[in-house]
């Protein structure tokens, strides 16, 4: 009852500030906003299988473009002959149905990709895993530059604005509830087991695979969300948006954070995001100093911002190591 | 519940930070234009030319007077070669900086981007590079100074069929690049609509540096000539491998190829090569001279196409402000829409109905070293 | 038939280019266990290098065009690279595994140039800045500023992505972000044999490789130094309890394998004359695969997986879908790696366990 009543009162404060926000903060702070929660979905998401199952994939960004490229081509293409069926209601109804059923398509092909590249990959460790997913990215993103009916090199244009602060933000929060209820089940355990120690973990009898495959769908179903409301909100998708390099930020948004700490993983994606825009005075020197930072932080404080904070809290939850 | 809160908090907290950051909007005695383009990344050395070009125009202006009484000031954002980030620049360039017009960008996949947001907010933008003919289409708001790819394409299919006789010709075309696709595409159309073949069509990205693969399977169809309508930074390579592959065809290409490395890169393997362009660098036009001069001194490199239609589209835009008498946006709009024989550097332009440069390519030959200047075609 | 010859020369050809740069990280890879991502940037480092040595008004001056210009290009662009390596080495991953004085200075120092050159343009301004930093960053160790010294392979990833957009970027800034073009210091002629057209100068660039790769296994497993390298990459704290002086073996691999992703550098550039701050990423990547495919650690391996995935790269393209070029290093990783992990000549000059 709480629960539901909480769920209630989120959707209203959203939905409440929606139609006022532009106003109040000015439409650049809005659209930096927006790509802050998108950010935070994907890093959370990320860290499920890179920080709490110790999986280090490198290839987000394949999923990420997956479902941004799906839940557009099913809007675009499917999108008119929905809205003639549903026509009876109001236009802002049209638009969430088209937009759920769009976030609905991408997570179900990017949870599809997660299995196709999880499966295989999972059987490696370490380094090897991570360049596989980095391989397995690239070659979604060659795979899109030459499908034509997605636009290709030339990009996806035209695809309708459905997503907003609203629906990414209700993301953001479904997100990380959901994240959140799986890491403290029984399911979470089984994730860290595996990350802590695989051995020992498949010892006592838990099925290391089928758990790594599961966090790794789940991950990749939740960036497909993330595209699917990136693609909705820039009305444009190219693949350059979608290169390794994307998915290292993303890396480093969960490193910022600290691995293993889902709000460490929120900090790390507006740490990151909006970091970018304040040195924008920078100028090219913006990257350069951030890749330099990165390093320090590597090198002095590995655990990230919150590392050390939720390690005790979660060592303390498990009882003792 | 604590979660939650902790991330309301850290939400009001960047709000505040950001909303606290200091507005960079002009003075009341500045007119304020945006400039994106990617500075960094891997088209960062066309986003640097067409920079460069804009800051000698925008120098030009103010040492003699500015416009309308005011100084002009170009505020530059980096994109990084990024779809969503030329999105997220373009707008804060609206509405944190106010400027009354854009400039940008090179590649039609960022124009493509940004577009929308200054169409709905009613700013003026002028692209001094994109091809793509969706660009414009995007809104009334939108303007280009170059050739789309249609006119391109055409212009080159036309000299191949028209001007060398051509009947067998393959096409080598940069897959990466909306440009080179585009362009490719039109070529290919209409040579077949003028009676020729296209023995063969390979791909390659942008980046790449060994192009023997293709080529060894072009030289198998044996054509007359092959079209490349990429960037010279490909271009040339492709030249030299193309020679040293012994094929002895000419190539031939677009404005992408107008750069001095171009021939510093494929050296004497280009002998012979034919590309379209807006202009010559030999123009002995007065006008033409200066310009390279001026760059050469200031930025010591030979100025490339990008060079001259970013300053270009900087110049235009002046010429539409001053003749709008104000710096409102809408009234700015309105002149760029009537310019009419303008001319710069790249050619005298005209923007036609549906916001496009409308003007002559000149199609140039690469011969001992130097571009020839072998004849103008007319849209 | 002369078509599909031509490939198969092409493919070669590709394939050294690959292979030069897999050798360095498939050693690097082998004593240290780590994916030097900046691998590729040092790389590029050593083509640029060899630009401005060959362009040079010295070397303009006294040199021609010949086998010795180019002797003397690679051998300076490679000692100018191994020097980048050691000193990443020393900067970025040494004070990941263990208390390193200096790197805060370091890495501020370099910050400090950025700001002064940002403030103001001038060579002054950029030193003042590096002064800055470095004082900086010695107050900071001062105050007991300290890395964590424990060891992570995914931590040291993360700092080697860092330190390659670092290079990338600095790159972009410093040598500016417009492409190159690399002299032709050496004489190159194209022959006609059989109908197959055959470039000198890329069969000196194979020959070179080939060279460079039997140097290579002669000093890993030959020399003391080798030893001690395949000593360190068994087990590091063994070997330091033998008495080997672990930092500075390590720091001798990295330079090692610096100065052959510099003579990479050098040799690809003469094949494929154009240069940019970016060129490394995208064959450092493929050149991993290669590495991988060979079996990681082995040298000769390297050279094989470079010219595997160059004939497969070429052949994918000559027969089949140009576009699909890129995609066909990694599905080749995969492949592999689902195949046989070890690689083609897995389990060769040091085990990976």
């Amino acid at each position: 009852m709480r629960r539901g009543l909480l769920w209630l009162g989120a959707v209203l404060v959203l939905a409440a500030l929606e139609p006022n926000l532009r106003g109040l903060i000015g439409a650049y702070n809005y659209q930096i906003l927006v790509l802050v929660g998108v950010n935070i979905i994907l890093a959370v998401s990320l860290n499920l299988i890179n920080g709490f199952t110790g999986q280090f994939s490198i290839g987000h960004a394949g999923f990420y473009a997956v479902g941004a490229y799906t839940s557009a081509a099913l809007v675009f293409y499917a999108g008119p002959s929905v809205r003639v069926l549903i026509s009876s209601l109001p236009t802002v109804a049209q638009d969430a149905v088209l937009l759920l059923m769009g976030l609905l398509g991408a997570a179900l092909v990017a949870g599809l990709a997660g299995l196709a590249v999880g499966i295989p990959s999972l059987r490696l460790r370490g380094d090897y895993l991570a360049i596989v997913t980095l391989g397995f990215g690239e070659i979604i993103r060659v795979l899109i530059l030459n499908i034509d009916a997605i636009g290709g090199a030339r990009g996806f244009a035209g695809i309708p604005q459905l997503s907003n602060f609203f629906w990414v933000y209700l993301f953001v929060l479904i997100t990380i509830a959901t994240v959140h209820n799986l890491v403290s089940s029984s399911y979470g355990r089984a994730f860290v087991s595996i990350r802590d120690d695989e051995i020992a973990a498949e010892a006592m009898g838990v099925d290391t695979t089928r758990f790594k495959v599961m966090s790794f769908v789940i991950s990749s179903m939740f960036a497909g969300i993330a595209g699917g409301l990136f693609g909705h909100f820039t009305m444009y998708l190219h693949p350059n948006s979608f290169t390794f390099v994307a998915s290292f930020y993303v890396i480093i948004m969960i490193v910022i954070g600290g691995l293993g700490s889902i709000e460490g993983a929120v900090l790390g994606a507006v740490v990151f995001t909006v970091g970018l825009e304040v040195f924008r005075g920078f100028g090219a020197f913006r990257l350069i100093n951030f890749s330099v930072l990165l390093v320090l932080i590597m090198i002095y404080r590995p655990e990230g911002l919150l590392g050390s904070w939720t390690l005790i809290k979660r060592r303390k939850q498990a009882g003792a190591t | 519940m604590k979660r939650r809160s902790w991330i309301q908090a850290s939400f009001l907290l960047c709000t505040t930070v950001l909303t606290s950051c200091s507005r960079d909007q002009g003075q009341g005695d500045e007119i304020l234009i945006g400039e994106y383009g990617s500075l960094t990344g891997t088209t960062a050395t066309f986003g640097i030319s067409t920079m460069n070009g804009i800051e000698m125009a925008l120098d030009e202006v103010n040492q003699s007077g500015g416009l309308l009484g005011k100084t002009v000031r170009v505020i530059v954002e980096d994109d990084q070669g990024r779809p969503e980030e030329a999105q997220t620049v373009v707008t804060k360039l609206i509405t944190r900086n106010r400027v009354v017009a854009l400039l940008g960008e090179v590649a039609s996949s960022r124009t493509l981007a940004a577009a929308p947001v200054a169409q709905q907010m009613g700013i003026p933008m002028v692209s001094p590079s994109s091809t793509n003919p969706a660009v414009t289409e995007v809104g009334d708001f939108i303007f280009r100074v170059c050739f789309i790819d249609p006119f391109q394409g055409l212009v080159m299919a036309k000299f191949a069929a028209q001007s060398l006789q051509l009947t067998d010709v393959a096409v080598l075309r940069d897959i990466k690049n909306d440009y080179s696709v585009g362009l490719a595409d039109v070529f290919v159309e209409n040579f077949r609509a003028l009676g020729g073949t296209i023995v063969a069509d390979e791909g390659y990205s942008e980046g790449d540096t060994d192009f023997s693969a293709q080529l060894t399977s072009i030289r198998a169809r044996r054509p007359q000539a092959i079209f490349v309508p990429g960037y010279y930074t490909e271009v040339g390579l492709i030249a030299r491998q193309a020679k040293s592959l012994g094929i002895e065809v000419p190539l031939l290409g677009g404005d992408g190829w107008d750069s001095p490395s171009l021939i510093e890169i494929g050296g004497a393997a280009l002998e012979g090569s034919y590309f379209s362009n807006h202009y010559s660098v030999d123009d002995p036009s007065p006008a033409i001279q200066k310009f390279v001069g001026d760059y050469r001194a200031r930025y010591g490199a030979t100025p490339d196409a990008l060079a001259g239609l970013g300053y270009d589209a900087a110049q235009i835009l002046f010429d539409a402000i001053r003749r709008a008498g104000s710096a409102d946006p809408t009234a700015i709009r309105d002149a760029l829409a009537q310019t009419k024989d303008f001319a710069g550097v790249t050619g005298v332009t005209t923007l036609d109905e549906n916001r496009n440069a409308v003007k002559p390519a000149v199609v140039l030959q690469v011969n001992d070293g130097k571009l020839a200047y072998v004849e103008t075609i007319n849209p | 038939m002369e078509t599909f010859l031509q490939q198969l020369v092409n493919g070669i050809s590709q394939g050294s280019a690959y292979a030069l740069i897999a050798l360095g990280y498939t050693m690097v890879y082998g004593v240290l266990k780590l994916i030097n991502f900046a691998h590729s940037d040092v790389y590029m480092f050593g083509a640029f290098m060899g630009f401005y040595i060959a362009n040079s008004s010295w070397f303009q001056a006294t040199m021609g065009t010949s086998v010795l210009s180019g002797v003397v290009v690679l051998l300076g662009a490679m000692v100018l690279a191994s020097m980048l390596g050691i000193l990443i080495e020393r900067f970025a991953y040494r004070p990941g595994r263990s208390p390193s004085p200096g790197t805060l200075a370091f890495w501020f120092g370099i910050l400090g140039a950025g700001f002064g050159y940002l403030l103001g343009k001038t060579p002054g301004a950029v030193a003042a800045g590096v002064l800055a930093g470095i004082v900086v960053g010695v107050i900071l160790e001062k105050w007991g500023v300290r890395p964590r010294a424990q060891s992570s392979s995914l931590k040291i990833l993360i700092i080697a992505i860092g330190v390659s957009f670092f290079l990338e970027n600095s790159g972009q800034q410093v040598f500016g972000a417009d492409p190159k073009f690399f002299p032709q210091i050496i004489p190159t002629k194209v022959l006609n044999v059989a109908g197959l057209s055959l470039d000198s100068q890329k069969l000196t660039v194979l020959g070179v490789a080939i060279v460079l790769m039997v140097l290579l296994n002669v000093i890993v497993n030959y020399t003391k130094t080798g030893k001690a390298m395949r000593a360190v990459s068994f087990n590091l704290d063994a070997a330091r309890l033998m008495g080997i002086n672990t930092d500075r073996i390590i720091a001798f691999t990295f330079g090692l394998g610096s100065a052959l992703a510099g003579a990479g550098g050098i040799l690809v550039s003469l094949m494929y004359p154009k240069i940019d701050p970016l060129m490394g990423i995208l064959p450092g990547l493929k050149a991993f695969v290669a590495a991988v495919l060979g079996g990681i650690g082995n040298i000769t391996g390297a050279m094989f997986g470079g010219l595997i995935i160059g004939l497969a790269e070429v052949m994918a393209v000559g027969y089949g879908q140009s576009t699909y070029r890129d995609a066909i290093a990694f599905v080749i990783l995969v492949l592999i790696l689902l195949i046989k992990p070890t690689g083609i000549m897995g389990k060769g000059m040091v085990e990976k366990v």
